[in-house]
């Protein structure tokens, strides 16, 4: 599964037009598979996140206890997928499939902001076992607690983004 | 280990659809990241931002029903408010949430995503851990209540 390789050009200049249609249809499926990959997993419940968080469970009888490590799964399963896919894809050089080019974030020092930023987030998370994933994948759902999470989180990313 | 099979095939599921996100549009997959670019964006950039999104909303809706997902509420409104906006504002600040940092940025091996990942999950462990530890809310309140008493008696 590799990207299609253009005659060497990396320049924003596009060769051939952009195909935005087939792009949001791409963005499209990958939102939805990975809704699908969210819900299997049981990530979208906040127990699951919070019983992988909670080490005390681990001493709940012998050892691990009543330690839930799904979280661990689902993300190991993850991350052995993106490895690979990451490493295949040669986004220094070709184009995406339907995209302009590659948007990769650059490779940013790390800094405060960072830090700070993952430890407020990890508080959050912690709090309510809900990151941005799964709350927006249950937003629809009917749960008024997803909407409330999300109503309070799109403020908390504007002010930051601000800042 | 039975149950953690799903776990296993959701997971995997995730991977996928990044991959195709990297391979297909050359974005990153970071739930945070698109969602604050959706809010601070041009409307013209952000399309595919708004799939993305739509996507997820909507297959999540979809597939809670068909998998006769559970969901358990297990936060007061009081604790979801405050913790929300620390989500929000600490993803954003912190460029990464669980899917940007950890299912994208290990794939990607960004020692900057490793060091986010250690420290939002040592950060949610001790959460956990103190949250477990306090007393309820009811303790909470009575202890507002007898202040404001006593502030008001003087």
């Amino acid at each position: 599964m590799s990207a299609s390789i253009t005659s060497g050009s990396t320049s924003s200049h596009a060769t051939r037009p952009v195909r935005s249609g087939a792009e949001l249809v791409i963005s499209f499926l990958a939102g939805f598979i990975f809704s699908a990959g969210l819900v299997m997993s049981g990530l979208t419940q906040p127990e699951k996140v919070i019983g992988f968080l909670d080490i005390q469970q681990m001493f709940a009888g012998a050892f691990p206890g009543r330690w839930d490590a799904s979280l661990g799964v689902v993300i190991g399963g993850a991350v052995v997928v993106t490895l690979v896919g990451f490493a295949l894809t040669p986004y220094a050089s070709a184009r995406p499939w339907f995209g302009r080019s590659f948007s990769l974030p650059r490779h940013e020092r790390i800094d405060a902001r960072l830090v700070l930023g993952a430890v407020i987030f990890g508080l959050g998370w912690g709090l309510s076992g809900y990151c941005p994933g799964p709350a927006l994948a249950s937003l629809l759902t009917g749960q008024i607690d997803t909407v409330i999470f999300v109503m309070a989180m799109l403020p908390g990313m504007w002010l930051a983004r601000k800042l | 280990m039975e149950a953690y099979s799903e776990a296993l095939r959701g997971g995997i599921l995730m991977g996928v659809a990044s991959w195709i996100l990297l391979a297909g549009a050359g974005r990153v997959s970071a739930v945070s990241t698109i969602t604050s670019g959706v809010l601070t964006s041009r409307r013209q950039s952000s399309l595919w931002r708004w799939a993305f999104l739509i996507g997820l909303a909507g297959g999540g809706a979809l597939f809670a029903w068909l998998l006769n997902a559970p969901h358990v509420p297990l936060r007061s409104s009081l604790m979801l408010v405050p913790a929300g906006f620390l989500v929000g504002f600490g993803t954003v600040l912190g460029s990464g949430c669980t899917s940007g940092h950890g299912v994208c940025g290990l794939g990607r091996r960004s020692q900057r995503s490793l060091l986010a990942v250690l420290i939002f999950l040592v950060t949610g462990v001790f959460t956990v851990l103190v949250v477990s530890l306090m007393p309820p809310a009811e303790w909470w309140a009575s202890l507002v209540m007898e202040g404001l008493q006593w502030l008001f008696r003087r």
